[in-house]
């Protein structure tokens, strides 16, 4: 019976190469995701746009100012403008934020009082609101360091950034682009290769012969595991050679857990396609279900633990959330089986779970 | 082995609230072929897939070579070779590669796939076709591959599923010639048609309708079934002449074919009557004259009878 099993496995890869189309899509798409996620989509910011308003013109003032445009995070776009320009300003999007140094900014910097130094940040964006702030923060704390040298606060907390010292956000994208794309490709593919055999007729084909459905099933999830693999390790070596994303733990640690996460993709798309006869309601079902709460509650950008409490619970039972701390922890942290045996036990049980549910749902009769 | 190949026993089936078989009962001796006919919708697929073992009926029994198919359902699908109604091969996948695939299916060894294949080919003419891919074939040629795939496994009983539906008449012609020809060597075919002409290249038929056995038997017998004297009405506005004569003659007793219209004469008005009748009303015709009733004719008199006499 072994031979049927192999014949099942062969046609599937056949079926796949010969369906260049989707095969290109498979290939290509991970690729320019990485590149997306890599270049244009990035939570850091650069080239801020910021209109200065130095009211007292010493030469420490236009110090600041120099720390300002020396720095790639900002760019001045305006100097000394009025008052009552500074709303439509804001308003027209010529500048994200607006600096103010008073008038009597020489005068308190002699008397070592604290000195005010207003910043209007236009706040549409939150996110983005928060990032000037901190950046600006950091540069004037640079500058009183330089020009008060004796100048000391009651403490200050200094931080050091582990894992990841520069803040780069591929680090943080590249390894959770895994987790999504092989969710793709395991949920979508699967789901939609029994739904085509349904629509074309072959499945009533295949049912009536000895075969079993343990063989059908694992004829057909067999080519998508190896897909699947071939597409993340393209994923990590792009990132690893091009976005410099470190592999700091056991790449074998990563490939079994990736197996696993493979194992609940592949069974959710084969749920999928006890429900559905079409290609097209399997492809929709399967996106809903997997993309969408993968992309936005597993963490993979938005924090877990920021979100509301029913929300979190809901991203437990998404194997994302595991397998992106699995991933994250590997490549970054360096992590061990051990510091990862909470999140392995979790994407063990929903596996087993999912593999459980398909092959019961999984009939070999029309009915 | 002296037992039958397939007993049908009573088999009813619903789905939701619709009755889709309401107790069909039939018999499939060794080398008959057993056409089912009957319009679609009739529940000719419903009845072919709870005999794969497809769907499980609701009441009655299936026995396969003795044993009860409900509950041997793998040792039904190793010995039954069925042909889906649409063309269900693998479209990208070439012709030795579909008949490949099927035979890893059930297991044939590969030393035997070869003889078999060669033996096959010589039937269906396919082998100048082997290495094209199925969707690039034909209707007749898509259909001969089906077949051939469903014999690689040597089934002793086969079911057919309106096998020669959006082929040529040619190629039509052929697969037939295939059927009669397994026949031939023993085997038992199922086969399910709409069209009425197929029918009389059956052993035995029966028709269904409604998803009731309307009548079975040979198609000579249920030709015999019709007693009242069949007219056709030869002539070239068929759809007039029909309409026209429905004023005349219960409605029933009239039906439209393709040369023209059919008058079974259930009230014995006889044909010089007729024919004076179409003359008084100046209907055009070419002639009038007494045929042997098809099955078609049979089908639309078992339908009347059936609404009659409930």
């Amino acid at each position: 019976m072994t031979r049927t099993f192999m014949s099942i496995v062969k046609k599937e890869f056949l079926h796949i190469v010969r369906d260049y189309q989707t095969l290109i899509i498979i290939f290509i798409m991970p690729v320019i995701m990485l590149i997306l996620f890599g270049y244009a989509i990035t939570l850091e910011m650069r080239q801020i746009e910021i209109a200065v308003v130095d009211r007292s013109r010493i030469p420490q003032s236009r110090m600041l100012i120099n720390h300002l445009q020396s720095s790639d995070f900002f760019n001045i776009q305006a100097y000394d403008i009025p008052e009552q320009q500074f709303e439509s300003y804001l308003q027209q999007r010529k500048v994200r934020c607006i600096m103010v140094i008073p008038a009597d900014f020489a005068r308190s910097l002699k008397q070592e009082r604290f000195t005010p130094i207003q910043l209007l940040i236009d706040a549409s964006d939150p996110n983005a609101a928060n990032f000037i702030q901190s950046y600006l923060q950091k540069i004037i704390a640079l500058f009183n360091t330089e020009n008060n040298p004796q100048f000391k606060f009651p403490f200050e907390i200094i931080p050091r950034f582990m894992f990841n010292p520069d803040l780069k956000s591929d680090y943080f994208f590249v390894p959770g682009l895994i987790a999504v794309i092989i969710l793709l490709i395991s949920a979508l593919l699967t789901s939609i290769a029994i739904a085509r055999e349904k629509e074309r007729g072959t499945f009533e084909q295949i049912l009536v012969s000895p075969v079993r459905a343990s063989q059908i099933i694992l004829g057909k999830v067999i080519p998508y595991i190896v897909l699947g693999f071939l597409d993340s390790t393209i994923i990590l070596v792009i990132g690893h050679y091009w976005f410099q994303v470190p592999v700091e733990g056991s790449v074998l640690l990563l490939l079994l857990t990736l197996i696993l996460y493979l194992l609940t993709g592949l069974s959710f798309g084969l749920f999928v396609s006890t429900i559905t006869d079409s290609q097209r309601t399997a492809m929709l079902i399967a996106l809903l279900m997997t993309i969408l709460p993968t992309i936005l509650l597993s963490g993979f950008i938005f924090p877990v633990p920021s979100m509301p409490f029913l929300f979190q619970y809901v991203s437990k039972i998404i194997p994302a959330t595991h397998f992106l701390k699995i991933i994250r922890g590997i490549l970054l942290k360096g992590n061990s089986l051990l510091e990862l045996k909470v999140q392995i036990g979790y994407l063990i049980g929903l596996a087993a779970f999912m593999i459980v549910l398909s092959i019961k749902k999984f009939k070999t009769s029309l009915e | 082995m002296n037992e039958k190949p397939l007993i049908v026993e009573n088999i009813e089936k619903s789905f939701g609230s619709v009755q889709a078989l309401r107790g069909v009962s039939l018999e499939l001796e060794r080398g008959q072929i057993y056409g089912l006919i009957g319009p679609d919708g009739a529940g000719k697929t419903t009845l072919m897939r709870i005999i794969v073992t497809l769907l499980n009926q609701d009441s009655g029994k299936i026995l396969f070579q003795g044993k009860d198919a409900q509950k041997q359902t793998a040792f039904v699908r190793k010995n039954i070779g069925y042909m889906p109604q649409r063309f269900s091969l693998y479209p990208d996948l070439t012709v030795e590669e579909n008949l490949h695939f099927f035979s890893d299916l059930f297991g044939v060894a590969t030393q035997v796939q070869a003889q078999r294949i060669e033996r096959l080919y010589q039937f269906s003419r396919l082998e100048p076709f082997k290495d094209r891919r199925a969707e690039a074939l034909s209707g007749g040629m898509k259909q001969k591959l089906a077949l051939s795939c469903m014999l690689m496994h040597e089934p002793s009983v086969m079911v057919m599923d309106e096998p020669t539906y959006g082929v040529d008449p040619v190629s039509r012609a052929e697969l037939w010639d295939i059927l009669k020809e397994l026949a031939g060597q023993g085997k038992s075919i199922l086969v399910s048609t709409a069209y009425m002409d197929e029918a009389l290249l059956c052993d035995r038929i029966a028709l269904i309708f409604k998803g009731q056995l309307l009548a079975s038997g040979t198609p000579q017998e249920l030709r015999r079934t019709i007693t009242h004297a069949l007219y056709l009405i030869k002539t070239q506005k068929a759809h007039y002449v029909f309409q026209e004569l429905r004023r005349h003659f219960p409605e029933t007793d009239c039906h439209l074919f393709g040369e023209g219209v059919h008058l079974l004469d259930r009230q014995n008005t006889g044909l010089s009557k007729i024919r004076q009748m179409l003359e008084q009303n100046k209907l055009p015709f070419e002639s009038v004259q007494q045929i042997e009733p098809g099955i078609e004719d049979v089908f639309l008199d078992l339908i009347h009878r059936r609404e009659v006499e409930p």
